[in-house]
């Protein structure tokens, strides 16, 4: 198969309100590609569209939301053009998704068992037995002790590190190529939450799959991905490489979150905070979006919001800086 | 899962006394006792004989304890009118009741349930309209009103239904109807919000996201999980029915413990209305514990916080 | 869209409220319900005056005429009369004024005694908390139609009679859901500000707490109106109620029902279509209360 696995191109996202007077752009002309094997962080603050993203991307977007441009082409084909009962075989087949809270995405009556062998059921149309097995197998995989006996209890007998093992054991029962982590460790205990992602990386080289991480944490995007992609009030404005991006950053915005953490020994006083709040998603000011809290504010930041440019090679930075006029 | 069961034992034992001692009190409260206690028409007399009875000028807690121990032995005195034990006269009628009310729980579960299911999984839309519309009048129109235009429709004009008394099931439609009517707005309000709470929950999310069809999601997922609610709602009503349907029950002449209420009333009779009270409210408190014991063995998490 | 929102601008020109009746304007207020609420109001208020017979006294020899459409009825009682020959429709106005000063009585005094022990309960917590939430409980776990009853029959009819009777099966309701509230307002820092001033416990309630918890009050008060008029409705229907001669709609409907094997229909649908225009309008305004003033109370 040639060309990226995934490959989305000017997807734009909008959420429009019950009485069709407040029209918010959640993700903004937004254009991304995704390789096999590959692993992909999407950062950014809370309300900047990440999960809003993946939401699109799996077609499963509430009523509220419309995606009113741009392509999704998974291995080839465009998925915004797929009839829903095709999109239905391709979730948590071809493309699964983790979830923030795994106390919530488990349902409390049914046994762990059956809600991992559900999909293998489902989709491959596998009797009870064999799934049953299956299941006990994945369970192993994610590294669960005893599955024999775990098999056959209830999500609330589990611990929060065992649930979200689980979740990730249904999310890779069925052999997909892209697994979506929607900030699969924020709930979890920083001393598990190491465990947890040692896990799902070897779950990707075993299973070699694509993996989308979406968090606001750049140290894990750092430790797990090969791509990041940094998203601001819904449009994405810098893209590329991880180690490129964390030397060399070459928008404001990035460079300003990997200054704001906290590092042992660098002599700094103070913590470094982006000064400003992250825009209203229903108002966003005129032209960037950023220029408000910018250091490098120009006169043309204010009135024209700047296309994508090629920052390098391999990188990309929606920012007027990044122009090559200006460099 | 045995120390859940003790725990909702004892609560249920401190409602019981909690409720003996209020009917207890209520009736020491209320001016004279023993013109109560007393048949209609009983003379001065008579009042004498009966607070002697009844030993009614000794201490508040020897007349409780009293009262408990009668209680125990199921002595609930003799009716004036029937002239029979009143504990045997209530459960000679309270089959009646049963019947009545379980065929008002069916009419109201089956009204209500998919109702409140089609209204959820099409909210705001207008299967979800009418839904609240049949909803509200449900909750606005007393029961024994809508019991007694049916009968002025299928009895007296149509002619189809018997207006009054048992015997064959046509006799049972109009009251069951007439009582469940309420019923079946509160279980279609329940069920649909319950049905809405889980699904907006993250597991049917991440059912979805499985790509389960849709149909495997409501049924399996959502549909269990939403009917928890409701079926105990329904249990516990089952027997609030039984209690309410005095008024109905007296439209329609129904041989149930509520008419044996409305007599008590009606003759002065007031052992039986103490006994109905009293039983009633012990029903009541029983079949709640047992359904709260029946919620623990459906959902797993119950049984073990307690 | 762009439509809409001058339309309304035009509407409210044409209309200019005073700012404090603005609501009236706001998305989804039930102007028909609140209307039909304020003139039965006005109908019970006015009675005596609007009411073209008096409602205890009938002719006998004038019993059961139908409606004035009807053959055999007359202009003279519009709609109909009893069994006792007593005009229905003066009957139906005075109804409404015992509907109304039961219902509103109830909810005031049931609301008042509820709501102040709601808020010592949820306030002051330990023992008296534990006293207060066992009796309300043990009160609860009757339904209020039995325990009404019950308390009928000991206490017996008349209107002061049903009027303390349902206030005291009532207050229970207001005081668990208030003692519910105020668990939460008693957490917030403006409260916990007053007793770091060193505020007196009984100033605190009355300051800070009551005014924070009497929104759902008002919305738990609406909502009950229907149903302490249908249990009054019940309690006369029974006999139990209001005494005769009094025009309650409840006792209307127990001497329809005398009329209703033949085919009497007045006797019986047009009360119970008062009683129920009341319950629905209360329901209405009490439901759009309960959205409006805090989404929160959704489970009252």
């Amino acid at each position: 198969m040639t060309g990226p696995l995934l490959d989305i191109r000017r997807l734009s996202t909008h959420y429009v309100s019950a009485r069709g007077t407040r029209v918010t752009r959640a993700v903004d002309d937004v254009t991304l590609s995704l390789d096999q094997g590959q692993t992909l962080g999407i950062v950014g603050e809370s309300g900047s569209g990440k999960t809003t993203l993946a939401l699109t991307l799996l077609r499963m977007l509430p009523p509220a939301a419309r995606v009113v441009s741009g392509e999704m082409l998974f291995e080839g084909s465009d998925l915004l053009k797929k009839p829903e009962h095709e999109m239905r075989r391709i979730r948590g087949k071809r493309i699964a998704m983790i979830l923030q809270d795994p106390m919530m995405s488990l349902n409390p009556l049914f046994t762990v068992g059956d809600q991992v062998a559900e999909p293998i059921r489902v989709h491959e149309g596998t009797p009870r037995r064999s799934a049953w097995n299956r299941a006990t197998e994945l369970l192993k995989a994610v590294r669960i002790a005893a599955p024999e006996t775990r098999v056959r209890e209830y999500p609330h007998q589990l611990s929060g590190g065992m649930r979200q093992r689980i979740v990730g054991a249904i999310a890779i029962s069925c052999e997909p190529r892209i697994l979506i982590a929607d900030e699969p460790t924020t709930s979890l205990d920083v001393t598990i939450q190491a465990q947890y992602l040692n896990l799902l990386r070897d779950l990707q080289r075993s299973h070699n799959l694509a993996l989308i991480f979406i968090t606001h944490n750049l140290g894990i995007v750092a430790k797990m991905c090969d791509q990041v992609a940094v998203m601001y009030a819904g449009r994405l404005v810098e893209a590329g490489p991880v180690k490129q991006i964390y030397n060399a950053p070459a928008h404001p915005y990035t460079r300003a979150l990997l200054e704001s953490i906290p590092r042992l020994g660098d002599g700094r006083q103070r913590l470094t905070a982006i000064d400003g709040q992250p825009p209203d998603p229903s108002a966003p000011p005129p032209g960037c979006a950023f220029h408000p809290r910018c250091p490098k504010v120009m006169d043309r930041c204010r009135s024209e919001a700047p296309p994508e440019f090629r920052a390098t090679d391999t990188q990309t930075s929606r920012c007027w800086l990044s122009a090559p006029a200006a460099r | 899962m045995k120390k859940f069961i003790l725990k909702r034992l004892g609560l249920a034992a401190i409602s019981l006394f909690l409720l003996s001692l209020t009917i207890f009190l209520l009736i020491r409260i209320s001016g004279d006792p023993a013109v109560l206690l007393a048949e209609p028409g009983a003379s001065a007399a008579d009042l004498e004989a009966i607070r002697n009875q009844f030993g009614l000028n000794r201490p508040l807690w020897v007349q409780y304890v009293s009262f408990i121990s009668h209680l125990f032995r199921a002595d609930f005195g003799q009716s004036f009118y029937y002239r029979t034990d009143v504990f045997e006269l209530y459960l000679s009628r309270l089959p009646a009741s049963l019947l009545l009310a379980s065929a008002a729980m069916v009419f109201s579960l089956v009204i209500g349930i998919p109702t409140g299911i089609i209204a959820a999984v099409r909210v705001n839309k207008w299967q979800d309209s009418i839904g609240k519309i049949f909803a509200l009048l449900g909750l606005s129109m007393p029961s024994f009103w809508v019991g007694l235009v049916m009968i002025l429709f299928f009895s007296v004009y149509l002619g189809w239904l018997p207006s009054s008394g048992s015997g064959t099931v046509w006799h049972l439609v109009m009251p069951a109807i007439a009582l469940g009517w309420v019923f079946a707005a509160a279980h279609m309000r329940l069920t649909r919000s319950s049905m809405l709470e889980v699904l907006g929950s993250e597991y049917v999310k991440l059912a979805r996201l499985k790509g389960l069809p849709e149909a495997l999601v409501i049924s399996k997922h959502a549909f269990k999980n939403a009917l928890i609610p409701v079926l105990t709602l329904a249990g516990v009503n089952l027997v609030i029915m039984v209690n309410v349907a005095v008024i109905v029950e007296t439209v329609f002449a129904w041989p149930g413990v509520g008419r044996l209420l409305f007599e008590g009333i009606a003759f002065r009779d007031f052992p039986v209305v103490q006994a109905s009270i009293l039983l009633g409210g012990t029903m009541i408190v029983v079949v709640n514990l047992f359904v709260d014991i029946l919620y623990a063995v459906i959902d797993p998490r119950i049984r073990y916080e307690g | 869209m762009n439509g809409t929102a001058a339309n309304s601008r035009a509407a409210s020109t044409v209309l200019a409220l005073p700012s404090r009746l603005a609501f009236i304007r706001s998305e989804g207020f039930p102007l028909i319900p609140s209307l039909i609420l304020l003139s039965i109001m006005l109908v019970a208020i006015f009675a005596p005056v609007l009411a073209p017979h008096n409602p205890e006294v009938g002719v006998l020899g004038d019993r059961f005429r139908p409606p004035a459409w009807q053959t055999g009825g007359t202009a003279d009682h519009f709609l109909g009369t009893d069994h006792l020959g007593r005009d229905v429709l003066s009957r139906l106005i005075f109804g409404a004024r015992i509907s109304v000063v039961v219902g509103l009585m109830v909810i005031i005094v049931a609301g008042a005694v509820g709501t102040a022990l709601g808020i010592i309960s949820g306030y002051l917590g330990r023992w008296v908390d534990q006293v207060i939430m066992r009796v309300t409980d043990a009160w609860l776990a009757l339904p209020a139609l039995m325990l009404a009853i019950f308390l009928a029959a000991i206490i017996g009819p008349g209107i002061s009679n049903i009027i303390i009777i349902l206030a005291a099966v009532w207050w229970t309701r207001y005081a668990r859901v208030i003692r519910g509230e105020v668990l939460s307002v008693r957490e917030r820092d403006f409260v916990r500000l007053a007793v770091v001033a060193g505020c007196s416990k009984w100033k605190i309630m009355r300051k800070h707490i009551l005014p924070n918890v009497v929104n759902s009050a008002i919305v738990l008060a609406t909502l009950q109106l229907g149903q302490v008029i249908i249990a009054e409705a019940g309690l006369s229907f029974l006999g139990v109620g209001v005494p005769p001669p009094q025009p309650a709609w409840g006792l209307m409907l127990a001497d329809g029902k005398k009329g209703l094997m033949a085919g009497y229909w007045w006797l019986t649908v047009l009360p119970g279509s008062c009683i129920m225009l009341m319950v629905l309008s209360a329901n209405l305004l009490g439901d759009w209360l309960r959205v409006k003033f805090d989404p929160q109370l959704r489970q009252l």
